[in-house]
């Protein structure tokens, strides 16, 4: 990749990472602090997206340290989005309203 | 194609992943942003495993079933314990971020360009120094460690050094990539300054400390994202980073304290010293029985709870107390400190978990604008949060804090095992008012006892 090329790929990173930040600032300080927990362990399953990065390494079978390093990624990223996404939904449904108590 | 498929998941994924946080931002919506959030994550794990670069699939397959096995009993701990698991799982994360840099790293340290080579310093750094904080805060809040800070001499200085030594040999590395020698030294050095970093935190930081811990597990992520070229990652790792941040910051504003002050400050140990001369000031006690006819003559009544609640276990017996005094048309609310437990939001998923109705659960502002229209404010389990010293005694360490008006209240209740002063150290000033009574005992026996009074006899 010639320098220049390379240089406006590495801006377009950033910008992506910019606006990104910026909804998430805006969508994030609208959450209710009631949920402020379940917030913290939705963006946390989110974040463990890291696995597709550590898919790549555990698949690819370019070496065995890459491979293990991979795998052990790849497992630590599916334990929090299994556990995150799981545990999200179950926090989630325990806020009711009174008359969906009463029932 | 493949590819082609690969990106189109992946930017549907992004999408999906934002609305999740924009339908969780209230209860009706919530539980459709997590669908969402699961639908992005399946699009986005089946994009990358179509790739023809993924040639074998046993690993994965393995890493699937185990990370699944580990994840699932993870999801079904009792609610007391969210903020260890919170813990751990920013833990998981970034160790994977972590591990994916340091391979990356052996498999082509030099054919990165500075600028990737940057991000993966970065990511390595960050991944690996939130692993190792991460564990260790998970180890205070399972009381696996001592929970107190623990401080030496330049402390400040040393973990600041180490910090440094870390930054100029990534820098090291990024200006000679060949200098291999330095990866370990950096991971080790990340690895190192992770632990010493939690080692000075006390239980009650621990709110910041781990909206912290996730803000920087969402950063390696996204660095991540800058390593392999994958935008995805940019996005959910700075979505993840953006909502720590907030956090932090809300967690830091509740208690009228700085960044710096939360990490090298190490808050509450000798601080005892303030509260000068103390007089022999009395306080009112009151029994069980005497507590429940002021809480049957009450039309309002406002309970504030803070972690010691949560200690005794005492959330479900609070419920009782709350039926039974709807039953005599008591209306009783529940004021929640944005630092109330052990992780932010932890009290209202504690008393969500115990049936209270979520709209009984009131933010501070809108409690502090109720309460010199209660009758009765009821503490139990908290303290500091409650000292009106925060807001006239320039002297005290916990001068301008926010707190919950509870002195407001036309009759203050307090739940309390003895007169020891709390987290910070500091004499409550709330006991000594006119109007407040003490209520000696542990929360949860005592909360039972006002339940058979008020629904024993039905009053005097």
């Amino acid at each position: 990749m010639d320098p220049a090329h390379q240089g406006s790929s590495i801006v377009l990173l950033l910008y992506i990472f910019m606006l990104a930040a910026f909804i998430g600032f805006e969508v994030i300080r609208r959450v209710s602090p009631l949920l402020h927990t379940p917030l913290m362990s939705l963006t946390n399953a989110i974040s463990a997206i890291a696995v597709v990065g550590a898919i790549g390494l555990a698949g690819k079978a370019e070496t065995t340290f890459s491979t293990i390093l991979g795998t052990v990624a790849v497992t630590a990223s599916m334990i929090n989005i299994v556990g995150g996404y799981l545990i999200t939904y179950r926090m989630l449904r325990m806020f009711k309203k009174k008359e969906q108590i009463k029932k | 194609m493949n590819e082609l498929i690969r990106d189109v998941c992946y930017l549907a994924a992004a999408a999906s992943f934002i609305l999740a946080l924009k339908w969780l931002s209230a209860v009706p919506t919530a539980r459709r942003g997590v669908l969402i959030g699961v639908a992005g994550m399946v699009l986005a794990v089946s994009g990358t495993l179509i790739q023809k670069e993924i040639v074998e699939y046993k690993w994965i397959v393995i890493a699937f079933v185990l990370g699944t096995v580990v994840g699932v009993p993870l999801a079904n701990i009792p609610m007391t314990a969210v903020p260890q698991r919170t813990a751990l799982s920013h833990a998981f994360g970034a160790l994977a971020a972590a591990l994916v840099g340091t391979a990356e790293y052996y498999l082509k340290a030099t054919k990165f360009t500075h600028f990737e080579l940057s991000a993966l310093a970065l990511e390595v750094v960050l991944g690996f120094l939130t692993f190792t904080a991460s564990l260790m805060a998970f180890g205070k809040l399972q009381e696996l460690i001592p929970t107190r800070p623990i401080t030496y001499k330049n402390q400040n200085i040393v973990n600041l050094g180490v910090l440094a030594a870390a930054i100029i040999c990534s820098v090291l590395l990024v200006l000679d990539p060949t200098k291999s020698y330095l990866f370990p030294i950096i991971a080790g050095l990340a690895l190192t300054f992770g632990v010493m970093l939690i080692v000075p935190i006390g239980g009650a930081d621990m709110p910041t400390v781990i909206s912290l811990l996730n803000s920087y597990a969402g950063l390696a992520a996204s660095a991540m994202g800058f390593v392999l070229d994958n935008k995805l990652l940019i996005i959910a790792g700075a979505l993840d980073g953006a909502s720590g941040l907030i956090l932090s910051i809300i967690m830091c504003k509740a208690m009228n304290r700085s960044f710096t002050n939360v990490l090298f400050g190490a808050f509450g140990q000798v601080q005892t010293a303030s509260s000068g001369e103390v007089e022999q000031r009395t306080v009112r006690s009151a029994t069980a029985e005497e507590a429940a006819s002021f809480l049957e003559a009450a039309s309002s009544v406002m309970v504030i709870p803070g972690y010691g609640m949560a200690v005794a276990q005492a959330q479900h017996k609070v419920r009782e107390l709350f039926d039974v005094l709807q039953k005599k048309g008591v209306e009783m609310r529940f004021a929640i400190h944005p630092v109330a437990g052990r992780m932010p939001g932890h009290m209202n998923v504690l008393l969500a978990e115990a049936d209270i109705p979520y709209d009984k659960l009131l933010e501070m502002e809108d409690a502090n604008s109720d309460l010199p229209q209660v009758d009765v404010a009821l503490v139990i389990g908290a303290n500091d949060v409650t000292n009106p010293a925060a807001r006239h005694d320039k002297n005290s360490p916990i001068y301008g804090m926010p707190i919950i008006d509870v002195d407001k209240a036309r009759t203050v209740m307090v739940i309390k095992r003895s007169m020891n002063p709390g987290f910070a150290g500091v004499e409550n000033e709330l006991y000594f008012e006119p109007q407040t009574l003490m209520l000696f005992g542990d929360a949860k026996s005592f909360v039972s006892d006002l339940v058979k009074e008020l629904s024993g006899g039905g009053g005097h």
